[in-house]
């Protein structure tokens, strides 16, 4: 059976209440985190009135990377990913989450061969391709600028 | 207000991430870097910032967020120090949660071992 033959039969077996339920679950369990980083923005502000809205989203990120690194550690967050699916890997706590699920994976490596050279197996293409794209972007607007 | 649009875009987002998963088998991987190109592009075409005052985290949580602040971060560096702001901005604006990306996993990765799937 050649992979379209099994994506086929896959897709034959699966029931469609099926595909709506795990959407669903994606939806609630995503935009609870996204609820979370709003909850946690609004009391940054609170907290720090001097911080511009930057600042607090960096912070915000940061809490929310943090918080699901331990709970990756902790082995909650692959149960939430197991419920929830694209609702745990689009935030970006997934982001946080495919590094340091790689870097315990790795660990019986070496922290250094295994931790240190993995780490970024799944989030190194997300920083390689997003650097790229901002940069290509950068120099068409310092192009443009250059004649207005 | 904004922490019910928050809920709905930001679910609706992820909503979108796990049909892809569904529909066409990709690897998370290639699911976050759809994403961070598409928050990029939309902070190009000057849309990301309206969809943030409208729906705050829900936009910005999601990896899009790091797209478009890596692009946001460009554009302003290059405005204040000209050509070198090209390669500097995308990482200056994310450097905090790169960082924090790193060390925790690091941290984390030292201390818990990987169980067994």
């Amino acid at each position: 059976m050649d992979k379209q033959e099994y994506a086929e039969y896959i897709k034959r077996i699966t029931p469609k209440s099926k595909i709506w339920n795990s959407i669903i679950r994606a939806f609630v369990v995503g935009g609870l985190i996204c609820l979370l980083g709003e909850g946690l923005g609004a009391l940054y502000k609170m907290w720090l009135p001097n911080y511009d809205q930057a600042q607090i989203g960096s912070l915000v990120s940061c809490t929310l990377i943090l918080l699901a690194s331990i709970l990756t550690g902790i082995g909650v967050y692959d149960k939430i990913g197991y419920f929830s699916g694209g609702g745990s890997i689009v935030p970006i706590t997934g982001f946080s989450n495919s590094i340091t699920s790689a870097a315990m994976e790795f660990r019986k490596e070496g922290i250094i061969f295994g931790t240190c050279a993995n780490m970024f197996k799944i989030a190194g293409p997300v920083i390689v391709v997003g650097v790229a794209v901002a940069m290509l972007c950068g120099l068409g607007y310092f192009i443009v600028g250059l004649f207005l | 207000m904004t922490f019910l649009w928050a809920f709905i875009i930001g679910g609706f987002i992820c909503m979108i991430g796990q049909l892809l998963i569904l529909k066409t088998n990709w690897t998370p991987a290639r699911i976050l870097v759809s994403f961070v190109v598409i928050g990029a592009l939309l902070q190009v075409c000057t849309l990301f910032e309206p969809l943030q005052k409208f729906a705050g985290a829900g936009v910005t949580t999601p990896i899009t967020g790091f797209g478009a602040g890596l692009v946001k971060g460009t554009f302003e560096n290059i405005d204040k120090y000209g050509f070198l702001g090209i390669f500097s901005g995308g990482l200056t604006a994310m450097s905090a949660g790169i960082a924090v990306a790193i060390v925790s996993g690091l941290v984390i990765g030292m201390i818990f071992k990987s169980r067994s799937k």
